[in-house]
C-alpha cells in the first residue's frame, strides 16, 4: 500500500487537531491544580456519607489550621493537601530538565542506533507532537470538563514522551532492517515497512488502550484524568508513528536530494 | 536439543513457583505502600539557611535532619522518612509520616525550634518612671545543656509542666547562674517567648528544674519531646503538606486492582481472539509477568504508590508488547519456511525491535526515577514510585515475554512436528 502518497493528508490531521490545542492553549490557558498554583485541597466525608470537596487559594498558616478546624467538625478528613506558592515553580524547572535530558538522551541512541540524525530528529519532532497533543487536549479539557494539570499529569507526559519514541522505533528498525536486505527507494522500503508494522502497532495499542480505559472507568477519581492523559498520548502516540515520524523522514530525505542535485 | 528445552522449561516454572509463594498472602513479605494507599502525611519545608555561610549550611542541614528524625521517633510514628533535597540554592527536608491521622499537631511539633535559654532578668535602675523596666541578658545556659525533659504535674498547681535534668555542664552552669541570682526572677525564655521567670530562692545543686508555663496536657508533651530531639539549628517553615486518611487509601487499593483485574482479563481475551494458541502461551507469559514483578516489589522492597499501580498496569501493555511484536514476526516467516526455523527467525529479528524500543524507555524511567539523587530532577515523590515500577516492569517483561514465551512456543513446536 502507499501510505506516503498521503503525506499531505497526514499533516492536514495533525495540523488541525494541534491547532485546536494551541487554540485554546493560547486562549484558555492550562487549567493548573494546587501543585503548581499553591493552594488547598481538601476532601471530607460528611456523617451522611456524602463526600464534598474543597479547595482555597493559598493562604497563610493561621487561616488554614481555621479552615481546618472549621472542616473537622463537619465530618471526617479523606484528604488534606496544602500547597505554598514555592513549590509550583520548582516543579515545572524540575520537569523541564528531565525532558530535556530524556530528549537529549533518545535522540543520542536513535541516532547512534540507526546510523543517521534524520532518524533521531524526526523521532523527537513526533514526540513533541505527541507532547503538544496531550498538552492542548488538556487545555481543551481542562476548560469544558476541569480537567487540572498537577504532579500526575506530569508523570504522563513523560511516560507518553517514551511510548512514542518506543512505537517509532518499531517502525523505523523495520525500514531500516528492510533497507539492508531489499535495498531499492527509501518511499517503497518505507511504505512495505509501515504496511507490515500496521497490525502490530494496532494490537499493542488496544492492549494498552483497555488497560488504560479500565483504569478510567473503574480506577476512581484519583487517577481517572491521569489515566486519559495516558489514553490520549497512547493513541497520539500510535498515530504519530507512521503518519508524523516517517513523513518527516521522507521529507528531510527528499529536501537533501534536491539540495544535493542544486548543488551540482 | 529436546531434552535441554525441558530443563528450561522446568527452570521456568521452578522460578514461577518461588515467585508465587512469595508474592502469596501467606508469605512473610509484605507489601510496602505509600502514603497515598496507606495513609498518612508527608510534610515539606523550606529550610531558613540565609544566615550561614556554605560550610555552615551542610552542617546545620545535616544536624536539622538529625534532630527531625529524632523528634518524629519520640513522636511515635513507625517506619518515618526523612529526605533533604536541594534545589538551586534552596533547601528543604521532606518528613514522611505513615498512618498519622493527627498532621497538624505533628506540622507543630516539627517546625518548633525550641530553643531553650535562660536569661537573667536585669532591673533598670527606675530613672524617675513609676514602672520599673527589665531587661533579659541571656546566660550561657541552653536546651544544648540539657539531658533530659519529662512531663510531670506541678506539685502545686496540679497543672502539667516540663521537668528538666541538666548534663553535668548545665548542672554547674546552673549552679552558678542560680548562685549570682538568689532572690532574683531567672527567665525561661523559649523562642525568644518568656515561659517563665520564677524567683531563685537559693542555689540550686544537681542540675533539676522546672518550667511551669501555662502549657495544655498536649503542649506539655510537644515540649518534652522538642527539648529531648534538641533544638532545630536552623528555623524551618511548612510549604506543603499531603495527607491522605486511612480510607481513602483503601478506597484506591480496591479500585485499582478491580481496574487492573477487569484490564488484564480484556487484554488476555484479546490475545486469545487475536492469536489463538499463540495467544494463550502470551496469557501464560503474562501470569509469570504478573508474579515475578509482584515477587520483586516485595523482595526489594519498592514503596507501592498510586501512580505505581499505574506504571505497572502500563507495563503490562508494554509486556504483551514483545508477544505481538512476535507473533506478527512469526505470522510473516511461517509463509517463507518450515515452522521451527520460522519461529527462531522470527525471535531472532523481533528482537532487535524489542531492545531498541525498550531502551529507549528505560532511559525515560531512568531520568524519572533519578538513582543518582541529582539536585535538579524529582528525587521523591509520585514520579519516583511510577517510573520505578515502569522500569522494573520493562526489565520483568523482557525476561517473560522473550525467554518464556520462546521456550513455551518451541515446546508447542516441538510436540506438533512429533503428532505429524
Amino acid at each position: 500500500m502507499n501510505w506516503m502518497k498521503y503525506r499531505i493528508i497526514y499533516l492536514i490531521i495533525s495540523m488541525v487537531f494541534l491547532s485546536f490545542g494551541i487554540y485554546s492553549l493560547l486562549n484558555w490557558k492550562l487549567n493548573l491544580g494546587i501543585d503548581f498554583s499553591g493552594g488547598v485541597v481538601a476532601e471530607y466525608k460528611l456523617p451522611s456519607g456524602e463526600i464534598k470537596n474543597y479547595r482555597y487559594p493559598a493562604k497563610s498558616d493561621e487561616e488554614v489550621a481555621k479552615i481546618r478546624a472549621e472542616l473537622k467538625k463537619d465530618g471526617e478528613e479523606l484528604k488534606f493537601e496544602t500547597v505554598g506558592p514555592s513549590i509550583g515553580p520548582e516543579l515545572i524547572k524540575k520537569t523541564v530538565y528531565a525532558l530535556g535530558i530524556s530528549a537529549l538522551l533518545i535522540l543520542i541512541w536513535v541516532t547512534i542506533q540507526f546510523k543517521s540524525i534524520k532518524f533521531g530528529v524526526s523521532a523527537i519532532l513526533a514526540m513533541l507532537h505527541d507532547t503538544l497533543m496531550l498538552i492542548g487536549g488538556f487545555s481543551i479539557l481542562g476548560h469544558f470538563f476541569g480537567a487540572e494539570i498537577d504532579f500526575l499529569f506530569v508523570t504522563a507526559a513523560l511516560t507518553i514522551l517514551s511510548f512514542s519514541v518506543h512505537d517509532t522505533i518499531v517502525v523505523f528498525d523495520r525500514i531500516r532492517e528492510k533497507q539492508k536486505k531489499e535495498g531499492g527507494e527509501l518511499i517503497n522500503v518505507v511504505n512495505s515497512a509501515i504496511t507490515e508494522t500496521m497490525n502490530r502497532s494496532l494490537n499493542n495499542s488496544f492492549t494498552i488502550i483497555f488497560m488504560l480505559l479500565s483504569l478510567v472507568l473503574l480506577g476512581g477519581d484519583t487517577i481517572r484524568w491521569f489515566a486519559i492523559a495516558l489514553l490520549i498520548g497512547t493513541i497520539s502516540g500510535t498515530y504519530s508513528s507512521p503518519f508524523v515520524a516517517v513523513p518527516l523522514l521522507i521529507t528531510w530525505e527528499r529536501l537533501e536530494k534536491k539540495f544535493k542535485k542544486s548543488k551540482y | 536439543m529436546k531434552k535441554n528445552l525441558l530443563v528450561k522449561i522446568f527452570f521456568i516454572f521452578i522460578l514461577a513457583a518461588i515467585a508465587a509463594f512469595i508474592s502469596s498472602p501467606w508469605s512473610k513479605y509484605r507489601l510496602k505502600l505509600g502514603l497515598d494507599l496507606s495513609g498518612g502525611s508527608r510534610l515539606t519545608y523550606d529550610v531558613d539557611t540565609s544566615n550561614l555561610n556554605d560550610s555552615d549550611r551542610e552542617k546545620a542541614i545535616s544536624s536539622l535532619r538529625n534532630v527531625l528524625e529524632r523528634r518524629v521517633n519520640l513522636f511515635g510514628v513507625s517506619e518515618p522518612n526523612v529526605l533533604t533535597s536541594t534545589f538551586e540554592g534552596k533547601n528543604r527536608v521532606i518528613i514522611e509520616l505513615p498512618g498519622v491521622n493527627n498532621p497538624q499537631e505533628a506540622a507543630a511539633l516539627l517546625g518548633k525550634t525550641a530553643q531553650l535559654v535562660f536569661s537573667e532578668v536585669k532591673q533598670d535602675p527606675a530613672n524617675g518612671s513609676a514602672t520599673p523596666s527589665a531587661s533579659l541578658v541571656p546566660t550561657n545556659l541552653t536546651g544544648a545543656d540539657l539531658k533530659s525533659a519529662d512531663v510531670v504535674f506541678d506539685q502545686n498547681t496540679g497543672k502539667p509542666s516540663v521537668s528538666i535534668q541538666f548534663n553535668e555542664e548545665g548542672s554547674k552552669k546552673f549552679e552558678e547562674i542560680t548562685g549570682k541570682n538568689i532572690n532574683q526572677p531567672l527567665a525561661i525564655v523559649l523562642d525568644q517567648n518568656m515561659v517563665s521567670a520564677p524567683i531563685v530562692q537559693e542555689k540550686i545543686v544537681g542540675g533539676k528544674a522546672q518550667i511551669s508555663g501555662t502549657f495544655t496536657l498536649d503542649e506539655a508533651k510537644n515540649l518534652e519531646i522538642q527539648l529531648n530531639a534538641g533544638a532545630l539549628p536552623v528555623p524551618i517553615k511548612l510549604v506543603e503538606e499531603r495527607s491522605v486518611g486511612a480510607t481513602l487509601g483503601a478506597d484506591s487499593i480496591e479500585k485499582s486492582i478491580k481496574a487492573g483485574f477487569v484490564g488484564i482479563i480484556m487484554v488476555a481475551l484479546f490475545m486469545i481472539l487475536v492469536y489463538r494458541k499463540n495467544g494463550l502461551i502470551a496469557v501464560v507469559a503474562l501470569l509469570i509477568f504478573g508474579i515475578l514483578t509482584l515477587a520483586v516489589y516485595k523482595l526489594i522492597p519498592v514503596v507501592l504508590t498510586l501512580p505505581g499501580i499505574a506504571g505497572f498496569l502500563l507495563s503490562v501493555g508494554m509486556a504483551v508488547d514483545s508477544n505481538i511484536l512476535i507473533f506478527e514476526r512469526l505470522k510473516e516467516e511461517i509463509k517463507k519456511r518450515p515452522i521451527a526455523d520460522a519461529l527462531e527467525v522470527a525471535f531472532g529479528r523481533a528482537w532487535d525491535s524489542i531492545r531498541d524500543a525498550n531502551i529507549a524507555t528505560l532511559v525515560t524511567a531512568f531520568i524519572l526515577a533519578n538513582p543518582l539523587d541529582w539536585g535538579f530532577l524529582h528525587t521523591s515523590g509520585p514520579v519516583r514510585g511510577f517510573a520505578i515500577t515502569l522500569a522494573l516492569g520493562i526489565g520483568i517483561s523482557l525476561f517473560t515475554g522473550v525467554v518464556v514465551s520462546r521456550n513455551l512456543m518451541r515446546l508447542l513446536v516441538n510436540e506438533r512436528r512429533i503428532k505429524t
